[in-house]
Formats: structure tokens, C-alpha cells, sequence
């Protein structure tokens, strides 16, 4: 399936891409636009202006695309809060991790195309996923 | 900030206009675009110098203010004149030197406490400096007085070296 988004991603949308691939649509294929209006017909929107996978009520698009999908793996839930907080830091949760990823990802976006900037980002989401993961079955911090 | 040729820089704008009624999704827009930083240019028309970020910051306030039953619009714009744009920047940068200004006084105010106080103090005052520092796009000079005073509950006598001071 083809995706489409806003080009010159940052956290929310690197992070929605990784878990489209990763939970939704593993041949998800990507375009990125500059005007809500360039999305092609057979593209589905994320994170961009007027589609349905987007900000909604005070949550980023990568919450509203585990609530559309009913995602409710709790690892993907503590990803989603350090997401929110990277975006759009209202401190609903505490995610001290957030400030870090969001220059991790400022940074890439100033040296990286955007589909380099997913390439690179693909393992980084499956990292924390793994240490999120972890933390959750030892309820402690892993090693 | 995009600067055109021996012109003035490109702000972002949102025009809104929102029912009167019910009054919860005005209050949070409202504070939404306080902690932005905006300036307010007039009823429904705030501002600021546009990047990727705070045009995008600005275009999911305008989503919700439309979500809420409101009209809104984003706008990129430039002040006609230098002096326009320069009296719009020094009225942002005087609201954050005033908030910058609160926080050196609460700093000052707690370094006469013992330790833990002093280090619980510093603690929120460095989360308030962080919340100050990123809606400021005109840093005052207060902005580095007040990150010296919060330093300086940590590490009294130290942190007030030049050496010391982180650049940020």
C-alpha cells in the first residue's frame, strides 16, 4: 500500500512510518508531499492537514493511528508517549527520553533526505521498542 | 528565519475566529499559543518568525480551531518595513525577558536555603527555563542571568564562572 505525508519528517511522522511497517503494512511504500493537496489518489494520508490519521483532540498522528487500529500493545503505548511528548511537549506524560529523540531527529532532517531520515530512524524505533519491551516484562529498567 | 534580499524575515501567521461559545476550546487554544510564544498582531491574528516548526505548530492550532466549529487560516507573510519587524521581535523578546526575569528571582529567593531546597528549586526552574527557552526566537540578556542563577543553587560559587556556563 502506498502512504503518504508531509515531507521533511520529524518525530511524529518517522515514527508513525515505523509503525506502519512495522504493525500496519510491512510493503508500505512512501511519499512525502509539500501541500496536503499533492497526495496522490491511492496514497493514504498520515500527519498531514485534513486526513483522518492526524492530530486529533490533543493527540499526535502516531496516537491516532493506534487508537484507528486499535493497536493496544502497551509497548506501543509508552513509545506513543515519549512520541507526544517529542511533538508536541504539552507534559501530559512524563518522557524525559522525549527531548533527546526530538534533536535526534531535527538533526537528521537538516543531513538527511526523508527517506534516508526512515532508514535510519527503522532501528532506532525498534531499539526502544526492544528496551520498552524489556522494561515491561522485568518492571524494572534492562540492562 | 528566511530573509528575503535587503528585506525583512518570513513570519508564520494563523487568522482565527472561534464561536464565543462553549468557552473550553478557546481557553485552550489561547493557552496553546501562549506557550508558543506568539504575538498577538490583533484580535485573531497572532504570529511567529516561520520554520518548518512553528508553521507546523501553527497549522494544528488552526485543525482544531476548524474542529471546534471556528474558521482559521495560516499565512506567510513579511513586515513591510525593518522597523515594523523589529518593534514585532522586541515585543516578543520583552515578554520572555520578563518571564527569564520572574525565574532569576525565584532562583534568588531560594539560594539562601539549605541544599535539598535549593537543589528542588533548581530542578523546576530548569524545567521552567526549558519551557521559556522554546518559545524564545529573540533571546533577551536576561535569558543567560537567569540560567546563571539557576546554576548557581547547584553549585554556589562555581557555576557563576564563565567557564562554567553552558552556551545554549
Amino acid at each position: 500500500m502506498k502512504w503518504g505525508t508531509r515531507a521533511g519528517v520529524h518525530i511524529d511522522r518517522a515514527a508513525c512510518a515505523w509503525l506502519i511497517r512495522r504493525h500496519i503494512d510491512p510493503d508500505a511504500e512512501f511519499v512525502f508531499v509539500g501541500d496536503p493537496a499533492e497526495l496522490p489518489n491511492d496514497a493514504t494520508g498520515f500527519d498531514l492537514r485534513g486526513v483522518a490519521l492526524s492530530h486529533h483532540g490533543g493527540d499526535c498522528s502516531f496516537e491516532t493511528i493506534l487508537r484507528t487500529y486499535e493497536l493496544t500493545d502497551p509497548v506501543l503505548q509508552r513509545i506513543a508517549q515519549i512520541v507526544h511528548e517529542a511533538d508536541l511537549d504539552d507534559e501530559r506524560y512524563e518522557a524525559p527520553e522525549a527531548p533527546g529523540l526530538d534533536v535526534i531527529l531535527r538533526g537528521l532532517s537538516m543531513i538527511c533526505d526523508d527517506h534516508r531520515t526512515l532508514q535510519i530512524t527503522g532501528p532506532i524505533f525498534d531499539g526502544l521498542y526492544e528496551f520498552y519491551r524489556r522494561e515491561l516484562l522485568l518492571g524494572r529498567e534492562p540492562a | 528565519m528566511n530573509m528575503r534580499q535587503g528585506g525583512t524575515g518570513e513570519w508564520v501567521l494563523l487568522s482565527y475566529r472561534l464561536p464565543r461559545e462553549p468557552s473550553t476550546p478557546r481557553i485552550g487554544i489561547w493557552r496553546k499559543l501562549r506557550r508558543l510564544g506568539v504575538a498577538q498582531l490583533s484580535d485573531g491574528l497572532v504570529a511567529l518568525p516561520a520554520d518548518a516548526r512553528t508553521r507546523e505548530q501553527l497549522e494544528w492550532i488552526a485543525d482544531e480551531v476548524i474542529e471546534a466549529g471556528g474558521t482559521a487560516g495560516i499565512w506567510l507573510a513579511h513586515p513591510s518595513t525593518s522597523a515594523q519587524e523589529q518593534r514585532l521581535a522586541a515585543s516578543m523578546a520583552a515578554a520572555r525577558a520578563a518571564e527569564y526575569a520572574a525565574v532569576t528571582e525565584q532562583a534568588a529567593l531560594a539560594s539562601g536555603q539549605d541544599e535539598a531546597t535549593r537543589h528542588s528549586t533548581a530542578r523546576r526552574l530548569r524545567a521552567e527555563l526549558r519551557r521559556i527557552g522554546r518559545r524564545d526566537y529573540f533571546p533577551p540578556p536576561q535569558r543567560r542571568t537567569a540560567h546563571l542563577a539557576v546554576d548557581a543553587l547547584i553549585a554556589p560559587g562555581v557555576a557563576g564562572k564563565e567557564t562554567k556556563e553552558r552556551q545554549r
